[in-house]
């Protein structure tokens, strides 16, 4: 007994050690491990953790499942390639091309404009001309639009459900409007062969590498942030909204502020990995703005644990790599694994990975920790450790 | 384009003509939102469980009555004209065990917690879809429909009023009434909206409102099942047939007002008819986000929906 | 509804089949490499064929096939996959590609674009391919096509599409939009139609189409106009009011390019409202499509589209004999109740124009397939003779159909001359 005292750690240093481990898998033993590929493929999965990262604090803290993460995901990427396209754009006269096509091609226009008879650059797309306004859009677009659905619904005292329901329907609207505006956006192929971003060009393997670790870095420090948040007066009150509404009400506290921010964070953490996304893979496609991928994004942090902005990084890899090694060999059995896992994580662990890591984490480092003593003690010890 | 000039060089009675079937076009874009969402105004109003399957169950319904005609026309051709009647009883049956099991499996342990109902069901919805194209396949499939069921009805020469509209007109309305009378006028209705109101007394009087909770459910996926089963009239069936539905499904229900028949009832007639008159007169796709957008503008000033009962949290 | 199982059954096995063959062979090149001489080799050494690095040995070559064999595209895309495979058997059985046997390694594009882009990369820069045939929807060509460029290799893409590019890095083994609209158009034109209604689901290819038929018909053909022109969601299922609003505009065809799920709502609903190959028949009008091939009809129902017409370059049905030998082998290696549409023949000519390609360059480099595809000929193709252009795109004839009861079409008539393909029509932009 006394053995599994003396294994249970402070819950602070406990943080620190899983955000070291964390830190080191992203920033050593991945590069060690993996080559280029993969490491861009990881860079991809990374650049999706931000959402649930963001679903950590309005869904996990706040009590607030938003349906529509990928909505503002998707929406911070659209800022970034439309600066993108925009460069590329402008970049295409002195690219090698047929006659034909530079026939067709009306320089600082994007192709998929001249392909639906746009001839001037919308006014929408003119913030996207400068990398700056391009940066604040990322964040500030998906912000005001969290923003003004927050302010409608959370001042009427809407939650839950319908919240979920509304955050839905508005993935849909997003769709919709992405795939048939398509002079302006892309259509349904989306913002395709993005090349350079001032002038560097993010294909080659070097511009991957430091993207990696600029993906990685900003995850990390993201993650930094948000506990910084989390652990504050602000997080208290917000996980205090989420156990008992009325009587944090009661208290004095203007509650739907507070799920406002809650709810504008996590699209703008969000937002900031769908840039990411786009420099890493090179276009943005509305398929990613679609119901699909936002709940893909739920189940990222259900199953690394909704309370733990560690655990949805690890639930996020463990999805996205069993996506793609699993779905190589067997895609048909692929998704009964996966709607598995939404069902067994919802009903028998709803605290996901985290959770049981918090329940028999200890217990299993303690039992390590008997193990390793076991090793060096004499049988007779033994014995005594045993009984 | 304006309105007048869509207009000019018709006859009164070319004009007369078209609007009774665009009317008439707008009464069965009702009926299809109506009956997609009765069973889940029961499961969701009723029960609070978000159920994202909705539409599996739906598609479930849908292939019975496929199988049902493949067997009809390799087995007994001379059935054809009448096994529709029984592919709906069966499309129910099908569903309504589903539901059953579902509930029993899975949606029991997930009453106190609503929100997980949504991801828990998301992977039903994904365990059914994979299911049905192993078994299936994943191409558009469809019944071989009866010839009442085929063609027109012509009032006049100029009106054609489509057999299959008509018949997913009938079959609502008797849905409707049905489920009106056995949530209202049944015991077990009385059962059912005692356990929505007060588990604790309900159970403290004598209703096992476990039990009721699992029929309920599964009624609401039966009726899904019939949902589906009539619309492979108008359209086909696919594994992912369901998921174009759903969040329609879950528009007119929350609109409607959750816990509310008549609420569902007038949510989807409003609906319909906002989305058919905006077809008509503007574009297809213009059409379905002005009323998404609309939907959603209402729910934020009225949250509750159309009509909302008093339900003691 | 048998037919759906042997599919999807086929393809999965179909990734164990390439698996073990791959393990076998990599086993066999092991033990005995003697057994599998190549007697093109002295001719064709490998150092001097493969001057880039790609997956290419003394005996085998690899390649990559890259559709969806998950998703809601994978029904579409499965009849290429078939094709396509037919189409490198075949080529094995007569030798392979300068005498080196074709090893396929298949990737899942699992209807997903970015997933498209992922395998796409990986096919390029993990396994080497020698070339790639696959993608399906414009979106995910789109989504590779920089992948393709920026790692030099090659795309064969079997999809009639809209047109707007020619890259070095594809062949374009479908027809683009002009090669499908302009000849239909004038055949309409000559059966009388004068005002035409334009329906379409919303994306790219059904917009650029009507763009250029709207072209086409208001300024090349005497006397017609455009009545309407309508878009409707992908996986839209309620026709009603549309069906009405044509009703009124009482055009002497209805031009559709709709497409997957919405096509059986929309020709069951245009059944049930009384619009019928029979009855349009009756009155001297018709409804033209580019979009439903025999692949559709199968889950549409031919009674549903009976005396409909569409425009394709190819049909199942073709009298001639190199369709004849096609669709016995293709049945006889995919099942009797396969049907072939039109993209699985244009996916089926990727593999022998890359092989005749390959032959002509006397290389397997990437640059030197780009520059030597041009007038490459394919006598034996299904469809007819085709012939590789500047363009990356196929010289084909464009052929009118009524689709049959049955689910099959009537060929009715076919252009006279191969139709150039004009992927960047005159004054488009």
């Amino acid at each position: 007994m006394k053995l599994l005292e003396s294994g249970v750690v402070s819950e602070n240093r406990k943080h620190i050690i899983s955000f070291i481990i964390l830190a080191a898998t992203l920033l050593l033993v991945f590069p060690l491990v993996f080559d280029i590929f993969r490491l861009n493929l990881v860079a991809k999965y990374l650049s999706l953790a931000f959402a649930a990262v963001g679903l950590v604090i309005c869904w996990g803290h706040g009590g607030i499942l938003s349906l529509g993460q990928g909505v503002f995901w998707g929406l911070g990427g659209y800022c970034l390639a439309a600066f993108l396209k925009l460069e590329a754009a402008v970049n295409i006269a002195n690219e090698a091309g047929t006659d034909q096509i530079k026939a067709l091609t009306t320089v600082g226009l994007p192709d998929f404009m001249d392909w639906n008879q746009i001839t001037e650059l919308p006014y929408i797309w003119y913030p996207f001309k400068s990398f700056p306004i391009t940066l604040i859009c990322v964040l500030i677009v998906p912000g005001i639009v969290a923003f003004i659905i927050g302010l409608a619904i959370f001042k009427r005292r809407v939650s839950g459900v319908y919240f979920a329901i509304i955050t839905q329907a508005l993935c849909w609207i997003m769709e919709i409007l992405f795939v048939t505006r398509q002079g302006w956006t892309g259509g349904i192929n989306g913002i395709t062969d993005l090349r350079t971003c001032l002038g560097w060009d993010i294909r080659t393997q070097a511009a991957q590498y430091t993207l990696y670790f600029l993906t990685a870095g900003l995850l990390l420090a993201v993650i930094l942030f948000s506990k910084k948040i989390l652990s504050s007066k602000l997080g208290q009150l917000l996980v205090a909204i989420r156990d008992m509404e009325d009587r944090v009400r009661f208290s004095g506290y203007d509650v739907s502020n507070f799920k406002i921010f809650s709810f504008c964070l996590a699209a703008m953490i969000s937002a900031v990995g769908g840039a990411l996304f786009v420099l890493n893979v090179g276009f943005m496609s509305p398929k990613l703005v679609t119901i699909a991928p936002s709940i893909y994004m739920v189940i990222f942090c259900a199953l690394g644990g909704r309370e733990s902005l560690i655990g949805v990084v690890y639930g996020t890899l463990i999805v996205c790599f069993g996506r793609t090694y699993f779905s190589e060999q067997f895609p048909e059995l692929w998704m009964f694994l996966m709607g598995g896992i939404f069902i067994v994580v919802t009903v028998a662990c709803p605290k996901g990975l985290a959770g049981l890591f918090e329940s028999h984490g200890a217990k299993a480092l303690a039992f390590l920790k008997k193990f390793l003593k076991i090793e060096n003690l004499a049988s007779k010890d033994k014995k005594e450790v045993e009984a | 384009m304006g309105i007048t000039n869509i207009f000019s060089g018709y006859t009164g009675e070319e004009l007369l003509s078209i609007f009774t079937m665009q009317g008439f076009s707008s009464l069965s874009l009702f009926s299809v939102f109506l009956l997609m969402a009765l069973g889940l105004a029961i499961i969701f109003g009723q029960m609070k469980i978000i159920n994202m399957a909705h539409g599996e169950f739906l598609t479930a319904g849908a292939y019975t009555t496929v199988i049902m005609s493949d067997m009809v026309v390799k087995y007994m051709p001379g059935l054809l004209p009448y096994y529709f009647i029984f592919a709906i009883i069966a499309a129910f049956i099908v569903a309504f065990a589903l539901g059953y099991i579902v509930e029993l499996s899975l949606v029991r342990f997930l009453y106190k917690r609503p929100l997980d109902t949504l991801l828990a069901t998301w992977g039903v919805s994904m365990i059914l879809q994979q299911g049905f194209r192993l078994v299936f396949g994943g191409r558009e499939d469809s019944a071989n429909l009866p010839d009442w069921l085929m063609g027109s009805w012509y009032p006049t020469e100029t009106i054609a009023i489509p057999l299959n509209g008509l018949f997913l007109l009938g079959t609502s309305v008797v849905v409707t009434l049905l489920v009106y009378f056995l949530l209202f006028r049944s015991r077990w209705g009385l059962c059912v909206r005692a356990t929505v109101l007060n588990r604790e007394m309900s159970n403290a009087v004598g209703i096992n409102s476990k039990r009721i909770d699992r029929l309920t459910f599964a009624f609401g996926c039966g009726i899904a099942g019939v949902a589906g089963a009539v619309f492979t009239t108008i359209g086909s069936v696919s594994p992912a047939a369901g998921s174009l539905y759903i969040v329609d499904t879950f528009i007119v229900v929350v609109f409607g007002g959750a816990g509310s028949l008549l609420g569902t009832i007038f949510s989807a007639f409003g609906i319909a008819q906002l989305q058919s008159i905006m077809e008509f007169f503007l574009t297809g796709v213009l059409a379905k986000v002005f009323v998404l957008l609309s939907v959603v503008g209402i729910l934020m000033i009225r949250p509750q929906g159309l009509r909302s009962n008093k339900v003691r949290e | 509804m048998g037919l759906e199982n042997r599919n999807s059954g086929n393809v999965f096995r179909a990734g164990w089949f390439s698996l073990f063959t791959i393990l076998a062979l990599g086993l066999g090149l092991v033990a005995s490499p003697a057994l599998a001489k190549n007697p093109l080799l002295d001719k064709y050494p490998t150092a001097k064929v493969n001057t880039t690095g790609l997956a290419i040995t003394d005996d085998v070559v690899t390649v990559g096939q890259l559709h969806s064999v998950s998703g809601t595209m994978a029904i579409s895309e499965t009849g290429s996959v078939e094709a396509e495979r037919l189409a490198i058997k075949q080529i094995n059985d007569m030798g392979g590609v300068l005498g080196r046997k074709i090893e396929i390694i298949q990737e899942d594009g699992a209807s997903d674009w970015p997933t498209f882009a992922e395998k796409a990369k990986k096919l390029l820069v993990k396994d080497k391919v020698a070339s790639v045939f696959g993608c399906w929807t414009s979106a995910s060509r789109k989504a590779v096509l920089p992948i393709f460029e920026k790692e030099n290799g090659m795309l064969y893409y079997p999809t009639f599409y809209e047109g707007l590019e020619a890259s070095k890095n594809v062949i374009y083994t479908g027809q683009e939009a002009t090669q499908q609209i302009i000849w239909g158009l004038d055949w309409a034109y000559k059966q009388g139609a004068r005002t035409f209604f334009l329906v379409g689901s919303d994306y790219i290819w059904p917009r650029t189409s009507h763009k250029i038929a709207r072209r086409h018909i208001e300024n090349h053909l005497k006397g017609c106009k455009v009545v309407g022109e309508e878009y409707y969601p992908l996986g839209h299922t309620n026709f009603n009011s549309l069906i009405n609003k044509i009703k009124l505009k009482r055009p002497d065809c209805i031009y559709s390019i709709v497409v997957g799920g919405s096509n059986v709502s929309w020709y069951k609903q245009l059944n049930a409202a009384g619009i019928t190959g029979e009855s349009l028949a009756k009155k001297n009008k018709l409804f033209l499509t580019i979009s439903t091939t025999e692949d559709e009809i199968l889950g549409i129902g031919g009674k549903n589209v009976a005396g409909f017409y569409a425009c394709m370059k190819y049909f199942q049905s073709l009298d001639n004999e190199n369709n004849k030998a096609f669709v016995k082998a293709f049945k006889e290696m995919w099942g009797d109740d396969s049907v072939i549409g039109d993209v699985t023949q244009a996916a089926y000519l990727g593999p022998w124009l890359w092989k005749y390609t390959v032959e002509k360059a006397g290389s397997f480099d990437i640059d030197k397939i780009a520059a030597a595809s041009p007038g490459v000929e394919f006598k034996g193709a299904p469809e007819g003779y085709v012939r590789i252009h500047e363009n990356h795109h196929l010289w084909s004839k464009a052929r009118i159909g009524k689709m049959l009861e049955n689910g099959q079409f009537e060929v009715l008539v076919e252009s006279e001359d191969l139709i150039e393909p004009d992927p960047f029509p005159e004054g488009y932009k």
